[in-house]
């Protein structure tokens, strides 16, 4: 897989904040610390094309994404293989929320796969991110966290769609009648 | 109110005068408030958007509530910080609806009011004893261990007893669970206020028993807090394997409800996991089902103090389809304890002058905009009155709810802009509210203020390898605030 070495680093940083088990050490954190930096250090160049050249075997290294916003209109980015969708969203100046900046901690970043060909060519959630979709507005069957979907070759072509809740936000899903 | 109906000649309306701007007060500065305050600026470039709220403190329950072992929540601040320090935006701590200020007169004032102010009273139970020592509201024990200057001496009773008995089954019950069982050491490098952490370190509790009138089907956690608490170190959980048993109607439940299917797989996971090996030190944790409570034992010893809790047995009734409520059948029994957490929701309280619907504790509203009584009829509108959040749809929901909720606020607020519904005076806005609090000696905290009580708070922390050190009293925070 083409994955320039920074992004990787990147992206296993993500993973690792993300799927450090619940239980263990606990977490520290502040308010605008280290997990925000990961998020907002623009690193552009991290995904030159001389990575393609150096290991070059594969073709793909951008993939074509296409994101339908509130009001069903469509946004057509390319995002280079290894970076996340919520990344990918931010630097393109798309609306997706990502409340926790891609800790699985807020189900935000809910985007919903159009083409169920695509929704399969993920991999499974895990627990953790299923424990946050469990909490996503308007959850539908090929929903997925952004900011845990990673660009691959195979999701050249995929079709996102942003949840609106002025589309179907009248009673609070979480609302029991008791 | 006479200001809002009289002499329409007087106003202008919004649609028509884009330069005027739009002088808009959020009250409460929690998540829901700042995503409204979000929202307007981005939907209408001629809106000043005014938040306040009671506390020198911004972010309501993500600071005050939010658990400290989940620093990840609490990332969302990044974003209510940028919104606070936009050019169109203020924070003015130390303010509050109702005292500082009135609700008429910040309609006065302001062309819109949002209310977010969230719910900082609680649901009660409403048996015999409700108010003997020893009985707590779980808001009061969250305020207490995160720091909130209302509670910083609530003192809870730790050490009488080694058993807590919480009542209720969410998250917040779950919250609270946790932070009694966790390992210290582990609770040390967050950001607990530090009065808790030393009382936790003292405690004696090894046992906390969860009750709830339903059944593990029913129950009203997350997977996510609840696959947390099951991984606490050296915790032994106990769940009765017949409560586990499920009916057709359970199933139904289960099929119609992700959340509930799988809450139930990890509640009957953990009844099959036998500890390992068991260690002398090891905590209890017992999910009680199909138990309501139904009286608070005082104690012998300690009067005044509670020493149990009187439990009557449940089924579950049916009262609408996929709907069923728990009825008592008249059979009781006693658990001992030295301390109980009431967990059963919270509540919001009215300020003088708002309409409120008092049996369902949140204020008469359609998407957001106030409603003058609770008859429910959708033409009575408070003009400019609008309402966001806990306060709005009741104490339910996530971070996230708010966001969706402050949308559909926000497209209320722009449709009645649109269609010419709200009507500018001369109104002073920002000038006149802090005019108001001057004659009154009421000392605002703006946001800058409100950031030197940030930085040394992490200072203090940095010094003890937390995040941040909380500081509690509204004393030190004033003063902290004015140096
Ligand atoms: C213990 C607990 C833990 C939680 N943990 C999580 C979690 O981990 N993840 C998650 O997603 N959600 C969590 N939630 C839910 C989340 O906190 C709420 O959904 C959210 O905070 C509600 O937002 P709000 O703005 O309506 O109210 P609040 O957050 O309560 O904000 C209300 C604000 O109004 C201010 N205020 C009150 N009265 C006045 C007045 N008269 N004048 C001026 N200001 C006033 C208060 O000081 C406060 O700042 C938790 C809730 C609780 C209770
Ligand atoms: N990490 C997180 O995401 C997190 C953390 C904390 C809080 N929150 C959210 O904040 C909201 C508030 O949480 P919460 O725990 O306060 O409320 P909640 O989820 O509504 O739970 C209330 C509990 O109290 C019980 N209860 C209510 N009235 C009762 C009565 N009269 N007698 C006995 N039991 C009674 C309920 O039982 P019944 O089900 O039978 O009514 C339920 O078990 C929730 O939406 C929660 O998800 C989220
Ligand atoms: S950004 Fe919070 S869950 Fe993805």
């Amino acid at each position: 897989m083409l994955v320039s070495r920074l992004s990787a680093v990147r992206t296993q940083m993500i993973k690792h904040l993300v799927k450090a088990p619940l239980t263990s050490a606990p977490k520290t954190g502040n308010f605008s610390g280290h997990y925000g930096y990961i998020f907002h250090n623009p690193k552009h160049q991290t995904y030159s094309s001389t990575t393609a050249h150096e290991e070059g075997d594969k073709k793909v290294e951008e993939i074509s994404v296409t994101f339908v916003d509130k009001d069903e209109m469509e946004k057509h980015i390319k995002i280079p293989v290894g970076m996340s969708i919520l990344e990918a969203a931010h630097e393109n100046d798309i609306e997706l929320e990502g409340a926790c900046e891609g800790s699985c901690a807020c189900s935000t970043c809910h985007v919903i796969v159009r083409d169920m060909e695509y929704y399969n060519k993920l991999e499974d959630p895990t627990d953790e991110e299923n424990d946050m979709l469990d909490l996503a507005f308007g959850l539908t069957e090929t929903s997925r966290l952004g900011c845990q979907m990673v660009a691959k070759p195979e999701l050249d072509g995929i079709c996102l769609e942003l949840p609106s809740a002025t589309r179907n936000f009248a009673v609070d899903r979480y609302a029991k009648a008791t | 109110m006479a200001n809002f109906q009289a002499g329409t000649w007087l106003f202008r309306t919004f649609s028509t005068v884009a330069s005027q701007p739009l002088r808009v007060c959020v009250v409460g500065s929690g998540p829901a408030g700042f995503y409204t305050a979000e929202k307007m600026l981005k939907a209408h470039q001629e809106a000043e958007v005014d938040i306040i709220d009671r506390l020198p403190t911004p972010f309501g329950l993500v600071r005050s509530g939010v658990a400290p072992d989940h620093p990840e929540t609490k990332i969302v601040v990044n974003q209510f910080m940028r919104v606070a320090q936009h050019e169109r935006c203020s924070f003015f701590g130390n303010v509050t609806l109702g005292s500082s200020v009135t609700l008429l007169e910040l309609r006065e004032l302001y062309d819109v009011v949002v209310l977010a102010y969230g719910a900082e009273s609680d649901r009660v139970l409403g048996i015999p004893g409700e108010d003997l020592s020893g009985v707590y509201a779980a808001r009061e024990f969250v305020w207490w261990y995160n720091g909130h200057p209302n509670c910083r001496y609530l003192n809870p009773d730790l050490k009488s007893s080694d058993t807590a008995i919480i009542l209720g089954q969410g998250n917040v019950a779950l919250d609270a669970a946790r932070i009694l069982l966790r390992p210290t050491t582990e609770l040390a490098t967050t950001d607990i206020a530090s009065h808790a952490l030393a009382a936790l370190e003292d405690s004696s509790i090894r046992k906390v028993y969860l009750v709830g009138r339903r059944g593990p089907v029913q129950a009203a956690c997350t997977a996510k807090e609840l696959r947390e608490i099951l991984g606490i170190k050296d915790l032994h959980v106990h769940i009765k394997e017949t409560d586990l048993l499920t009916t057709p109607a359970d199933e139904e439940e289960m099929k119609n409800n992700r959340i509930r299917k799988r809450v139930y797989e990890l509640l009957s996971k953990a009844a099959m996991t036998r500890p390992s090996h068991p260690s002398s030190d090891a905590r209890e944790l017992h999910f009680v089902f199909f138990r309501k409570p139904n009286k608070f034992l005082e104690s012998d010893e300690r009067s005044g103090h509670v020493s149990g809790v009187r439990l009557e047995k449940t089924k579950l009734i049916g009262i609408r389809p996929g709907e069923r409520t728990a009825a008592g059948t008249g059979q009781f029994e006693e658990l001992g304890c030295g301390i109980v957490l009431k967990s059963i929701g919270y509540k919001s309280v009215p300020v003088d002058g708002l309409p409120f619907d008092h049996r369902k504790g949140v204020v008469p509203n359609v998407r957001g905009c106030v409603l003058s009584d609770t008859s429910g009829d959708p033409t009575l509108l408070e003009k400019g009155l609008y309402v966001c959040g806990w306060l709005k749809r009741g104490p339910t929901g996530i971070i996230a709810t708010n966001l969706y909720c402050a949308e559909e606020t926000v497209a209320s607020i722009s449709e009645d802009i649109k269609l010419g519904r709200l009507t500018s005076s001369s109104n002073s806005g920002r000038e006149g509210l802090l005019q108001l609090l001057d004659n009154r000696n009421v000392r605002v905290i703006p946001f800058r203020d409100w950031e030197k009580i940030d930085s040394e708070e992490r200072r203090l922390g940095n010094l003890r390898n937390k995040p941040r050190e909380k500081l509690a009293t509204l004393e030190e925070l004033q003063k902290v605030a004015t140096d």
